[in-house]
């Protein structure tokens, strides 16, 4: 990564406590997905700079690993670029992806202003995540380096914390409860 | 975020290769139809040879079965070979032999390694060991692995480049002179 990323002051997304804002984006070309209709269950939101490229690549394909693991939540998530829809079709065709991908495509980055997730000088959104609850509050927020693929447990923490339960691979990774981790 | 410390820590349930007391212990999180993965195996293999018994080394499995169809299927095999004593000769086999991964080159693996060959398709067919790769893939995620190939030196995930040979090598020999708790590359992000 080149030091520039280091060196920008760090962007302002929202933080925790704060209400999501809703937005109704398209999934497909034909099919309008609204935040506000995912209410009752945690929603995980990826803004990632673009389909396609690397660092991207691997975050989605490793998020879509995961699926499970959020579901054991509840949790729905949704990936937001400000590709078009058609990029997006072909981005999750090829990666095999089973999460929707959402086009922040007109007005451009619209959603991503929202959250205070847009980058001005690239016209694409920052690497940042959002954990929302039940309610629609944003219960975890995070901002990556461009380069750096954020990882999933950061996520996985904030559900946790939100559902008040441990986490399952905590409690169910070992068929030897003497190998468990302490 | 994660502070990038291995969890759980490596134990009994682990493939381990060196010294109990060797003080460096090297975990790698990786798929064996990940091309760097493939590209990281020999390098590791140097710094086992050039570290001798100063160096312990784990693996642990971390397929991206989406984007490897043949990834899930190698490490199960790599632990039905595992369960019948012989893990490391299948996991070198494996890696050296990433683009032949379909369900008969695996059992010819197996036979040439002269193992029970027929087990290890019963194994492979009764999904005998999903779980256990499963669980190394969730406890993974939890100790911040974001992509494969990915180390951990003494507990802390290593950040710095693994594909500069000398580097990487030399963050082992620096970890081996430290001791207990390995200061390399940045653990901080």
């Amino acid at each position: 990564m080149s030091e520039s990323d280091f060196d920008r002051p760090a962007p302002n997304i929202l933080p925790a406590g704060v209400p999501a804002p809703d937005f109704a984006l398209n999934a497909t070309p034909d099919q309008v997905l609204r935040l506000s209709e995912l209410r009752g269950r945690p929603v995980i939101l990826v803004f990632y700079p673009a389909d396609w490229s690397p660092v991207c690549g691997d975050q989605v394909a490793l998020y879509n690993e995961i699926l499970p693991e959020f579901r054991e939540y509840g949790a729905e998530i949704l990936g937001i670029s400000v590709d078009g829809v058609w990029s997006h079709a072909a981005f999750a065709r090829d990666r095999k992806l089973h999460f929707p991908l959402l086009a922040d495509f007109e007005p451009k980055g619209a959603v991503a202003r929202a959250y205070g997730a847009y980058r001005e000088e690239d016209g694409t959104s920052e690497r940042a995540l959002f954990v929302l609850d039940s309610e629609g509050i944003i219960r975890w927020s995070y901002c990556s380096p461009i380069a750096v693929n954020p990882g999933a447990d950061g996520i996985l923490s904030a559900l946790e914390s939100i559902s008040g339960k441990s986490a399952p691979a905590r409690t169910e990774s070992f068929e030897n409860p003497a190998e468990a981790r302490p | 975020m994660s502070d990038g410390t291995l969890t759980p820590p490596v134990s009994e349930r682990d493939h381990v290769t060196g010294p109990e007391d060797a003080p460096v212990t090297l975990v790698e999180y990786g798929d064996y139809e990940c091309p760097y993965c493939g590209m990281a195996h020999p390098i590791v293999k140097k710094a086992q040879h050039e570290l001798g018994e100063q160096l312990r080394f784990v693996f642990r499995h971390f397929p991206l079965a989406e984007a490897h169809p043949h990834a899930q299927l190698a490490a199960q095999a790599a632990e039905a070979a595992g369960a019948q004593g012989r893990f490391w000769e299948m996991h070198d086999m494996i890696f050296e032999h990433q683009d032949a991964l379909e369900p008969e080159d695996i059992i010819g693996y197996a036979k040439s390694l002269g193992l029970d060959a027929a087990q290890l398709a019963r194994d492979l067919e009764a999904g005998t060991y999903i779980k256990r790769v499963r669980d190394d893939f969730r406890n993974g995620v939890r100790s911040g692995v974001n992509g494969t190939p990915t180390f951990f030196v003494n507990g802390i995930r290593y950040d710095g480049s693994w594909a500069n040979e000398q580097a990487f090598i030399g963050a082992l020999r620096d970890a081996a002179r430290q001791g207990v708790r390995a200061a390399v590359g940045s653990s901080s992000r």
